[in-house]
């Protein structure tokens, strides 16, 4: 008799992908973020499914912990949520009663003791990005286990087996801001090609010393735009 | 009611109606009697000094240090009831734990010491205890370099981070002390104990305000440090008394950012240019008199 705790598949070693409750809101998913010259690029499909039914076409998986610390969710929505949650209450606290914003390290530190500690209840992959003056920019991935990797860049979600050939390939370190957002933006084409469970619109969030920007890349505009316009 | 005074010194938690609590006023007291203690923040490094009185000639030789180490990067020396400030060591020590627990990196020695300034103010406020009878001073060195993720894996893209603001400096050493009314301030030099006075004219003469241009460097600050002790000890020159001396300098100082024991050699030829200097000083005084 082999005693299955949370996570963990039948052999009692690897994570199942798939032990989500029926009817729980996945998100199948494409995320990455990467460094780059001035900062760091966070990048999102939008698709949210329960099953096969795609629950929300225009989901936002970039979620915004400290002004310039942002997380890329892939697993249950309603996990990461949580622990995003949990995360920007603290940052928000570090950051008044120190004086001083937090770090991207601090926002990862605290996102891996969540992951680990409730790693039997969680189903939550998160990839952390972030711009902080004493640092520059910081890409930190933790995956279903909990374990924390600091990155060059990191990809995640259902849709990231795609495009490991892609990304190693066209990877450059030190890019400028346009080919950084060119890469996210190629890499996350191919992972809503190819992943049934990823699709939808392209989001992107760019971090910088002068703060956050959004950027949205739509389909049926051949993901060549509106970019920072209105739609 | 005439044989226990006004009756405002009972307790804590009672002001007297010109405001005061005699409580944290007598435990003020009780740190006046205690041996001195200071601390110097030097341009590279911070040094803690102990005038350690000796009660007893049974008492082994350089044994039962009181100068304690907190974190790697932070030490506290204190003056006035011994056991008090073992109870404020234990419990910083649980304060830089909880936030390594928290943050996964050391904590920075300002909110090491506002955490215990709390701590030792909610002591002021109750009536079933009394206040601390010590004044900690609290000295370390916050990194200035990367501190990564305790236990994360990677190092993140071969060039570095991208968008680092050029020319800002984190870090550096810091300062701070602790009185028992939970009051504190950050310093440059700080002094107590039955010495503080002596001790804080010292203090003022030497270069240590970096507005005034280079500060003394930490080797001078040990030098330093001993000597003010010596010079501090003077007044009651009959009771016999050990130096205790720490220090803590930058990652690529001779600590490598660590509080430890200042090594002996070195204690040694400051303890020797102390005693030279305070012989000088009295021939000096000799010589004015004839």
């Amino acid at each position: 008799m082999i005693y299955q705790t949370g996570a963990l598949g039948e052999d009692g070693i690897h994570l199942d992908m798939n032990h989500l409750k029926s009817g729980e809101v996945n998100l199948g998913t494409s995320i990455m973020a990467i460094n780059f010259r001035d900062g760091v690029i966070l990048g999102a499909d939008s698709r949210t499914t329960t099953g096969a039914y795609i629950a929300n076409r225009v989901t936002d998986k970039l979620t915004q912990v400290h002004d310039t610390i942002w997380c890329c969710r892939s697993g249950s929505a309603a996990d990461t949520q949580a622990v995003a949650d949990i995360v920007q209450y603290h940052l928000g606290m570090y950051g008044i009663t120190n004086d001083e914003a937090p770090t991207t390290q601090t926002a990862a530190a605290l996102f891996q003791e969540l992951c680990y500690e409730n790693k039997d209840m969680l189903s939550a992959g998160i990839i952390i990005a972030g711009w902080d003056h004493r640092h520059g920019g910081q890409v930190y991935s933790i995956p279903l286990g909990g374990s924390l990797h600091k990155q060059a860049y990191a990809i995640g979600g259902s849709g990231s087996t795609y495009i490991y050939g892609y990304c190693d390939a066209n990877w450059k370190e030190d890019m400028s801001e346009a080919d950084g957002i060119k890469f996210v933006k190629g890499a996350l084409q191919e992972a809503i090609k190819w992943d049934g469970s990823s699709g939808g619109v392209i989001r992107m969030v760019v971090l910088t010393k002068s703060g956050a920007v959004r950027h949205l890349y739509l389909p049926d505009r051949n993901y060549e735009g509106p970019g920072t316009e209105k739609p | 009611m005439t044989s226990i005074g006004t009756g405002y010194d009972l307790s804590n938690s009672v002001f007297s109606p010109d405001g005061r609590n005699f409580q944290v006023e007598y435990a003020v007291k009780a740190v006046e009697n205690g041996g001195t203690a200071i601390g110097i923040r030097c341009k590279d490094g911070v040094v803690l000094a102990l005038e350690k009185l000796v009660t007893s000639r049974l008492l082994k030789k350089d044994a039962n240090k009181r100068i304690a180490t907190v974190d790697r990067n932070i030490g506290v020396v204190h003056s006035g009831l011994l056991p008090d400030g073992r109870h404020f060591v234990s419990r910083a020590r649980d304060e830089a734990q909880s936030w390594r627990g928290t943050y996964k990196a050391p904590i920075p020695v300002s909110s090491l010491a506002n955490r215990m300034g709390s701590y030792v103010q909610a002591f002021t406020l109750y009536s079933s205890v009394r206040p601390f009878g010590i004044t900690a001073i609290v000295g370390g060195w916050d990194a200035e370099t990367d501190v990564d993720v305790d236990g994360a894996v990677g190092s993140g893209p071969k060039v570095g981070a991208g968008g680092k603001t050029k020319g800002v400096k984190e870090g550096g050493p810091y300062l701070y002390m602790i009185e028992p009314s939970g009051l504190y301030w950050g310093y440059y030099g700080a002094a107590t104990g039955k010495g503080r006075q002596a001790a804080k004219a010292e203090l003022e003469k030497l270069k240590l305000d970096p507005k005034d241009g280079e500060c003394i460097s930490l080797e001078e600050g040990v030098k330093e440090a001993a000597r003010i002790i010596y010079v501090a000890h003077e007044d009651s020159k009959d009771k016999d008394f050990e130096l205790e001396m720490t220090w803590i300098s930058a990652v690529n100082g001779p600590t490598k950012g660590r509080h430890e024991e200042v090594p002996k050699a070195l204690k040694e030829e400051a303890e020797r240019l102390a005693k030279a200097a305070l012989e000088g000083e009295d021939e000096d005084e000799e010589k004015m008199e004839k």
